[in-house]
């Protein structure tokens, strides 16, 4: 007790106080500093012909048109995918679940899809897409490796987004004559909009990013021309990355900084655009 | 019309609940493809020389201890950093931190969740490993500990936002009821708000664990790739191979069906039972918490 109100209890949450703080602040600077030092190392690689032109000299000369092509068309072709089947997941959760065994067998699968190691997911998609289906290494089995992935994600920022609609707009609705699904679709899902698609644009993000489920799936060391079709490997932005900063010997490093700062600018516009639809849509909500 | 609504709103509610158990499906079927692919390691390589301490795939050696401990030296390393401070982090900003501030550090620290882990393993190439060379004085930057300073990294926002959200489910009235009995706030963090929010950081930590066991990218470009067996502290300083590494780097180069390729998929199956037995008592210990605070409740 006395240890409790002993006079310098205000010193020491000073001292704690400024301790907390700093490690916070320890760890927020690194982040800030590897955006700033990536930008300043890579600003002066970006040029026209960067981003618009192939590789060439053993892509130690040229531009990274292909990798920047390549992730875009992985990350639409995962949207494809994983959008609608999440969405339905959440919705399936939060409208029709009921609180009983199954529906904890599929949360508990849920946080396990998040967790296991996106190599696995690679492994994984080496053996069902590639070689069981015989899609080959190619953009639909990377896509498809990648919304399996991605799903979790998905499922639950807008299960939590379709939850957070009250249950009064559902009941007003349904007395009103409406259907459940009417119900669900011009009152629910239009309440949680904004949500899900932070959620959805969030799980993107992570997936464009991603080298390792794409490794055995879908990725290609070089490429001379664009992908012609799903059935196409294809060169992709964090794969090249890491191709250009372990694998090619006497690589100009003003290319390195380079691709990593578009890919950086690729995840980064896609989480700030995320952020600013979340804290919008929270300062609009009425309810 | 309304016949037609009937049998529109029937498909459609079907399709709704077979997406429900679409993650149980994926689960499993992941699973059925790990043990397809992976099983015949167990007729192939004997288990005695499976658990050997050599990794030598070309010579037939398929020793897979050495990547286990490469995978537990690393995360543990990982662990040491991301506690820590993710944990800090989280407490400041739930229970210290202004308003203002607040918004500004968790968008930031998510961001951080958002960066491609393969940048982190270039920056880690290109700056960290050098640096770590030179102050450490050794012989080369590419080693566990490298790895596992990244691996932190990666791990704190995983650590801060569960942890985070665990520190704002515990009631008001918890810190009201203490500041009232003349605690000052910080007494009030350690010994209220974070014991009761116990459970929930626990399963921070757990996470975190489990997102440094899995991760890549990082730690095959910065952890110097020697299938070492990791014996002493001094493994930190040395290079590493980890399992997720081994597959990463050596299955673009196997012949499908090969012996050397079940192996792989074995390490793919340890790594999903290691990610499935974390996340299920990660997740359990959240159930209890909750199943008691609906006891204290009623």
């Amino acid at each position: 007790m006395t240890k409790l109100l002993s006079r310098n209890r205000h010193l020491v949450q000073r001292l704690g106080f400024t301790f907390i703080t700093l490690v916070a602040v320890a760890t927020v600077i690194p982040i800030v500093g590897v955006i700033i030092f990536i930008i300043y190392q890579g600003g002066s690689a970006i040029s026209l012909e960067f981003l618009t032109g192939f590789p060439y000299d053993g892509m130690r000369s040229g531009g990274i048109l292909p990798a920047i092509v390549g992730t875009l068309y992985l990350t639409i072709g995962t949207a494809i995918f994983s959008v609608p089947l999440g969405i339905a997941a959440a919705i399936y959760l939060s409208e029709y679940a009921k609180d009983n065994q199954t529906t904890r067998l599929i949360r508990l699968a849920i946080i396990n899809l998040a967790g296991i190691p996106s190599v696995v997911y690679g492994l994984f998609g080496l053996g069902l897409f590639v070689l069981f289906l015989q899609f080959g290494t190619s953009i639909l089995a990377a896509s498809l490796t990648l919304s399996i992935m991605t799903l979790p994600v998905i499922i639950s920022t807008a299960e939590e987004s379709l939850r957070s609609v009250p249950q009064s707009f559902r009941t007003v609705s349904i007395s009103l004559g409406a259907t459940r699904w009417q119900t669900i679709r011009r009152i629910v899902l239009k309440e949680a909009l904004p949500g899900i698609l932070t959620g959805v644009i969030l799980g993107l993000e992570r997936a464009a990013g991603e080298t390792a489920p794409i490794l055995f799936t879908g990725a290609a060391f070089f490429l001379p021309r664009l992908p012609g079709s799903p059935f196409d490997a294809t060169m992709a932005l964090p794969y090249h990355l890491f191709v250009i900063s372990t694998q090619v010997p006497e690589m100009p490093i003003q290319i390195q900084y380079g691709t990593a700062l578009v890919l950086l600018v690729f995840v980064l516009t896609m989480n700030v655009i995320a952020t600013i639809i979340r804290s919008r849509a929270r300062a609009k909500r009425q309810w | 019309m309304e016949k037609s609504l009937n049998w529109r709103e029937f498909i459609i509610t079907r399709a709704i609940k077979a997406s429900g158990y679409s993650a149980i499906v994926f689960v499993l079927l992941i699973f059925f493809f790990l043990l397809r692919e992976g099983l015949p390691t167990l007729g192939e390589v004997e288990a005695s020389s499976l658990l050997n301490v050599r990794w030598y795939p070309i010579e037939d050696y398929y020793g897979i201890l050495p990547l286990i401990t490469g995978s537990l030296v690393v995360t543990l390393g990982a662990a040491l950093i991301a506690v820590p401070f993710g944990i800090g982090t989280a407490v400041y900003i739930s229970e210290i931190a202004p308003r203002w501030m607040r918004e500004i550090l968790k968008p930031l620290v998510e961001l951080l969740g958002g960066l491609p882990s393969v940048v982190l393993g270039f920056l880690g190439i290109l700056v960290v490993s050098p640096y770590l060379r030179v102050l450490l004085d050794l012989p080369t930057g590419l080693t566990a500990f490298t790895g596992s300073l990244l691996l932190g990294g990666i791990a704190v926002p995983t650590v801060v936002s569960v942890a985070e959200d665990a520190l704002d489910s515990v009631p008001r009235s918890y810190r009201e009821g203490a500041w009232a009995l003349g605690a000052t706030k910080w007494q009030t963090i350690w010994r209220v708000t974070l014991p009761a929010a116990k459970s929930g950081v626990l399963t921070a930590i757990m996470l975190g664990v489990g997102r440094a066991i899995g991760e890549t990218m990082t730690v095959m470009m910065v952890t110097g790739n020697a299938p070492v067996l990791a014996t002493k502290l001094g493994s930190l300083f040395s290079p590493v191979r980890t399992m997720t590494a081994t597959i990463a780097a050596e299955m673009g180069e196997v012949a499908n069906g090969s012996t050397h390729y079940h192996v792989l998929f074995f390490i793919g199956i340890v790594l999903f039972l290691i990610s499935l037995i974390v996340n299920v008592i990660a997740s359990s210990v959240v159930f209890r918490a909750k199943k008691r605070a609906e006891r204290i409740l009623s």
